[in-house]
């Protein structure tokens, strides 16, 4: 049997050895080939601009953050459109002009007599990491001892909490912090300002290739999520993480500290949420209220189901795939019907679209498109083979052992 | 007298609504030994058990282990302590593998943080690397030689029942806590359980505490007994007194007799 296992487990290593290679060169490819691929017949029309796939990039990090809350620890986030808003305006406190009453600039590329706090973009994702994943932890610390609906309907909350305080936010005690409806903008770029001399753009916004370079490093930090993201799966925590989905109960009689543990997970997904919001708002050079309704959230959760719950490749293709038809697989395929002579704009229907492909998977594909490798053997062998669970149960006891769960 | 006691428990309530779970217990095991906990269906043996663990808050009492009052603790606080469980009906992580099962049961004898994880230094490697081989060696010791990358799920009853033991005692546990881990077994493989349990005892110099149904497993294995019905303890001794002890054939013995 260990035999088996393992050469299996070899087989499937060797596939991701060339594939997963493969499509990282690929995808660090894509800006170059996408003229070509443009102007390929019947398929050219639906290849993503560079910067669509930019913005699907920044979606589909959130979605591989979110997977921590969601797949590996079974916590359901209806409110994680709230971390995208905090790095979305951490970006907008310390790299645009928001905060007029001083002037700080520290490897900025924008102009050094520009008013506001203009701290190079480097330092500004890592700070939006930070400061988001300290508000996973400040709004998990009361919500996370809640158990499954309640802590759905309390993070729903938040995530209804965080665009009104956004909105009204220009008067804080008379102190502007969001600038309200009108968001904050423009926002620095990314740009080497220090490497310039090697020929690295200094800003990305005025470069001639400003698209390519923010791909790039898009392309890198989704990269960098992905793999953070394996890394904590197979680790102590990750571990930790799946045996409270499991059964939490069980979780904490072995040692794992529940709040601890929960906190962590809401913590790191939170802090990819918060570097993907920061980067995305420097991309489009603003962050905006109107950005951060609760259809994100559920958009960014539709990416996790879509691609299988807890299994890291499955969402990214997953997001990849949703944020695609949002940003640009909709609307031309709607160009297409219209020009058929049709008169009907799928992207009227969009969330209508998305829903009925989440139907769709949970009738015929329910561990999603990659499932993570638990499910999918839970999905191949069947559960026929674990009947023997309640064997002995102990009448009213165990009833209640079980309302106490 | 002197005897050094691993767990005293005085007093210990523990109500539900109007009714009475635990009614003022005192109990105490003795280091090293062998306990068993019984009585009948719903006399409170595993409410008993779950407030030892923390799982439930006694509404009064106090339960001392190994020196240090453990009420208010929460669950993986008193299992860092050294209280390792199993669960009357098997709760096992069973989209995990066996090995995986037994190193969540180490999780709070291990030392890898999130920086360790991501970055996987060579320390953080090596912990991995012999928490692995020690979870192997903990499932072959409870009688689990092969099957280690299996899904929990899949194993066979009996295995699933070893596999509970292997995870408890990967919590490196002082006194363990089994309940009723023969249900469901047949006699020759509660036979080999009982065995089991009395090496385990001896082999790791451990403390052990089993609610058990099966007579026969109690008086083979426990070098004292405590009876529980309705909450309150009635009857406290070695076998052969428990066997003697009118109140228990009662309640409990007696009924077991006449059918």
């Amino acid at each position: 049997m260990t035999s088996l296992a393992s050469r299996a487990q070899a087989l499937r290593s060797n596939t991701n050895a060339w594939l997963v290679p493969l499509v990282i060169l690929l995808g660090l490819l894509y800006p170059f080939l996408e003229d070509g691929l443009s102007t390929l017949p019947l398929i050219g029309d639906f290849m993503p601009t560079t910067g669509t796939v930019v913005v699907m990039i920044a979606f589909t990090m959130m979605a591989v953050g979110l997977n921590i809350v969601v797949g590996y620890c079974g916590l359901l986030d209806l409110g994680y459109v709230a971390f995208y808003a905090v790095g979305a305006y951490t970006a907008g406190w310390f790299a645009s002009q928001h905060f007029e009453q001083v002037t700080f600039h520290l490897g900025s590329s924008v102009d050094n007599d520009k008013v506001g706090i203009h701290l190079t973009m480097w330092l500004v994702l890592i700070l939006a990491g930070l400061l988001t994943m300290l508000s996973g932890i400040v709004i998990g610390l009361p919500t996370l001892r809640l158990r499954g609906d309640y802590l759905a309907i309390v993070t729903l909350g938040f995530g209804e909490i965080i665009p009104q305080v956004v909105r009204n936010g220009d008067s804080f005690g008379g102190f502007n912090l969001t600038n309200g409806t009108f968001g904050i903008a423009p926002i620095d770029p990314v740009g080497f300002p220090v490497l310039s001399a090697i020929g690295l753009p200094d800003n990305f916004q005025t470069s001639d290739n400003r698209e390519r370079w923010y791909y790039l490093i898009a392309f890198l930090l989704l990269l960098f999520t992905i793999f953070c993201s394996v890394r904590l799966r197979d680790s102590r925590l990750g571990r930790a993480w799946i045996a409270i989905r499991e059964d939490e109960t069980a979780a904490a009689a072995m040692g794992v500290p529940l709040m601890r543990t929960k906190t962590w997970a809401y913590a790191l997904g939170a802090f990819f949420g918060g570097v993907a919001g920061a980067y995305y708002a420097s991309f489009k050079s603003g962050a905006f209220p109107a950005d951060f309704y609760f259809n994100i959230s559920v958009f960014l959760l539709c990416m996790v189901i879509l691609g299988g719950m807890g299994s890291i490749w499955g969402v990214t293709v997953g997001g990849m795939i949703l944020a695609y038809l949002n940003f640009s697989g909709l609307s031309t395929i709607g160009t297409k019907i219209q020009d058929a002579g049709l008169n009907f704009d799928p992207t009227k229907y969009q969330f209508g679209i998305y829903g009925i492909i989440i139907v769709l998977m949970m009738l015929f594909r329910p561990a999603g498109l990659i499932p993570e490798r638990r499910h999918r053997i839970e999905l191949e062998e069947g559960v026929h083979d674990t009947p023997f669970y309640d064997v002995q149960t102990e009448g009213a006891l165990t009833d209640r052992d079980r309302s106490n769960d | 007298m002197a005897v050094d006691n691993l767990v005293e428990v005085t007093k210990l309530r523990k109500e539900f609504g109007g009714l009475v779970a635990t009614d003022d217990v005192d109990f105490t095991i003795p280091r090293g030994r062998i306990v068993a906990l019984i009585g009948p269906n719903g006399a409170g043996k595993t409410t008993f058990f779950n407030q030892l663990t923390g799982v439930y808050k006694p509404t009064s009492g106090s339960i001392v282990f190994d020196g240090t009052e453990v009420v208010n603790m929460p669950p993986h606080a008193i299992t860092a302590l050294g209280i390792g469980r199993t669960f009357q009906n098997i709760r096992l992580f069973s989209q995990m593998s066996a090995v995986e099962n037994v190193l969540v049961g180490m999780h709070c004898r291990l030392h890898t943080g999130i920086v360790g994880s991501i970055l996987r230094t060579r320390k953080v490697k090596r912990e991995e690397r012999e928490a692995r081989d020690r979870a192997r060696e903990l499932l072959t010791y409870s009688g689990l030689p092969r099957r280690h990358d299996d899904r929990a799920g899949n194993l066979p009853y009996g295995d699933q029942r070893r596999l509970e033991v292997a995870r408890a005692l990967g919590t490196d546990p002082k006194l363990l806590l089994l309940d009723e881990p023969t249900a469901g077994m047949n006699p020759q493989e509660s036979a080999e359980f009982t065995a089991f349990v009395r090496r385990v005892r001896d082999d790791k110099g451990l403390t052990v505490l089993l609610i058990e149904h099966d007579m026969k497993v109690v008086m083979g294995v426990s070098e004292r007994i405590t009876v529980l019905e309705y909450g309150a303890k009635i009857a406290e001794g070695s076998p052969a007194e428990i066997q003697a002890d009118e109140r228990v054939i009662e309640a409990y013995l007696g009924k077991g007799a006449a059918a």
